[in-house]
């Protein structure tokens, strides 16, 4: 039976792993080729590494370590931040990534997502959307970029359907309300969004228990859940949420 | 030395990485010399089956195929692994290799497409790849289109619909998910086709 994937997700800057709260007061956590070994080992199902900053000078540094991580890790490896052409997102599958997001770019340009399908498959080209929900609507959402600074107009429900139209393999959703506040997913985002396309939703924003995971694999249709520094802190550990979810009578991959 | 044959279709350092860990000899190449040359082949990709139209374009196809008939192992993972069937839906104008038979069709309506993640084997009967891999093991897929269960499937998985995991006969392998990606598993079974003796 297919598993519901659990995604350990490394938000890096400068060469070091970082987690801030609704994107910003970062936090130190610590070497990221040895944070995502470390997961790789506790059962995570795959790894994400966004760099957050992704300023140009610090490009170097970023497939330095995108490398090293790879070299060891036998699970899927996601790479994203500052890819804004096809040249980039060929430098970082040349590094090792298996597939790479990319957010603003898309949404300045939605043929960036074909033209990366088209060289390294649709399978390799994860498009993240940053949703914010309208306020005082219950259920319209507004994506953001720019790493949630700027707002687009754009609805989120109609650019996943764009950009899986466009050739993207997953769409990788974050709650911009929920993100680093660990109370819970935003289920009712996810199931919109899951209900809209074919191509996998990985929820992403808001994870602080076992709990939370079950609800979004249940109410939200995730096909995977994505969480960062739940994992890092030692808050919860993958093999013991796995238990839970197999509780639960959640599919999942354990033990691995 | 083991040949990854590189026919354009996708990224194939972390199918590399995999016989690197290994401590495998190995070289990923797009000259059919080389492939000739090879004690052992892997026919890796993903994306569309008409990107296997490169294997015929560049005398690839023939260095592969004349390989395993004189008994080179070769294994054939996902892409690669359609391409030993007759042919797919995808691009029914393209020949596959034709050694297994039977074509491979996209998933039923009743489940989201493509089928990605980690998902169980079943083992059907036994298998050099899977040697010392335990039953209902989980691996890695991506993939949109499936091929049938036959009589060398020596492993299913079920989305949908039973289709194959693992094919074998004899010196020639097939695998539809990445093993590369599939954890200890996975290169356990690269070690397994890296050993096999024939």
């Amino acid at each position: 039976m297919l598993t519901k994937r659990i995604i350990a997700c490394l938000d890096m800057d400068g060469g070091r792993v970082v987690k801030g709260v609704q994107f910003v007061n970062l936090r130190d956590a610590g070497d990221p080729v040895e944070c995502a070994a470390a997961h790789a080992r506790d059962g995570a199902d795959e790894i994400v590494l966004l760099d957050i900053t992704a300023t140009s000078g610090k490009r170097q540094t970023m497939l330095d370590v995108v490398r090293r991580t790879a070299r060891c890790l036998f699970i899927p490896f996601t790479v994203g931040g500052g890819i804004r052409e096809l040249a980039d997102a060929a430098a970082v599958f040349e590094a090792g990534a298996d597939k790479i997001a990319i957010n603003s770019a898309a949404v300045r340009d939605p043929t960036l997502i074909g033209k990366i399908a088209a060289r390294f498959g649709s399978q390799a080209v994860v498009v993240a959307i940053d949703a914010r929900r309208v306020t005082g609507s219950s259920s319209r959402f507004e994506v953001f970029v720019a790493g949630g600074r700027t707002p687009t107009g754009r609805d989120t429900i109609q650019w996943a359907r764009e950009a899986a139209a466009c050739g993207a393999g997953e769409i990788m959703l974050t709650s911009m309300d929920r993100d680093g506040t660990k109370a819970g997913f935003d289920c009712e985002l996810t199931q919109l969004v899951a209900d809209a396309v074919s191509i996998p939703v990985i929820a992403s924003g808001g994870a602080g228990s076992a709990q939370h995971f079950i609800d979004v694999f249940r109410d939200g249709r995730a096909d995977a859940a994505l969480a960062a520094s739940i994992f890092h802190f030692g808050l919860e550990n993958i093999g013991q949420l796995k238990r839970e979810l197999q509780a639960a009578n959640l599919p999942v991959r354990w033990p691995c | 030395m083991i040949a990854i044959v590189d026919y354009g279709a996708g990224n194939l350092n972390s199918v590399r990485k995999a016989f690197d860990h290994l401590g495998a000899d190995v070289v990923v190449t797009a000259r059919p010399e080389i492939v000739a040359a090879a004690d052992r082949i892997v026919v890796p990709g993903v994306g569309h089956f008409s990107a296997l139209s490169a294997l015929d374009n560049t005398g690839l196809r023939d260095a592969v195929l004349q390989g395993a008939s004189a008994g080179k192992p070769l294994l054939g993972i996902c892409l690669g692994m359609q391409w030993l069937f007759e042919g797919s839906d995808e691009a029914p104008e393209l020949a596959g290799a034709g050694i297994f038979a039977g074509r491979c069709r996209p998933f039923p309506s009743s489940v989201k497409s493509p089928h990605v993640g980690w998902n169980s084997l079943a083992v059907r009967q036994g298998s050099r790849l899977l040697r010392n891999v335990a039953p209902e093991s989980f691996v890695y897929y991506t993939h949109s289109f499936q091929a049938p269960v036959v009589a060398a499937t020596t492993a299913a998985t079920k989305y949908g619909t039973p289709f194959s995991a693992v094919v074998e006969q004899g010196n020639i392998f097939g695998v539809q998910f990445h093993p590369e990606k599939s954890w200890n598993v996975g290169l356990l079974m690269i070690k397994n086709f890296c050993e096999a003796e024939f």
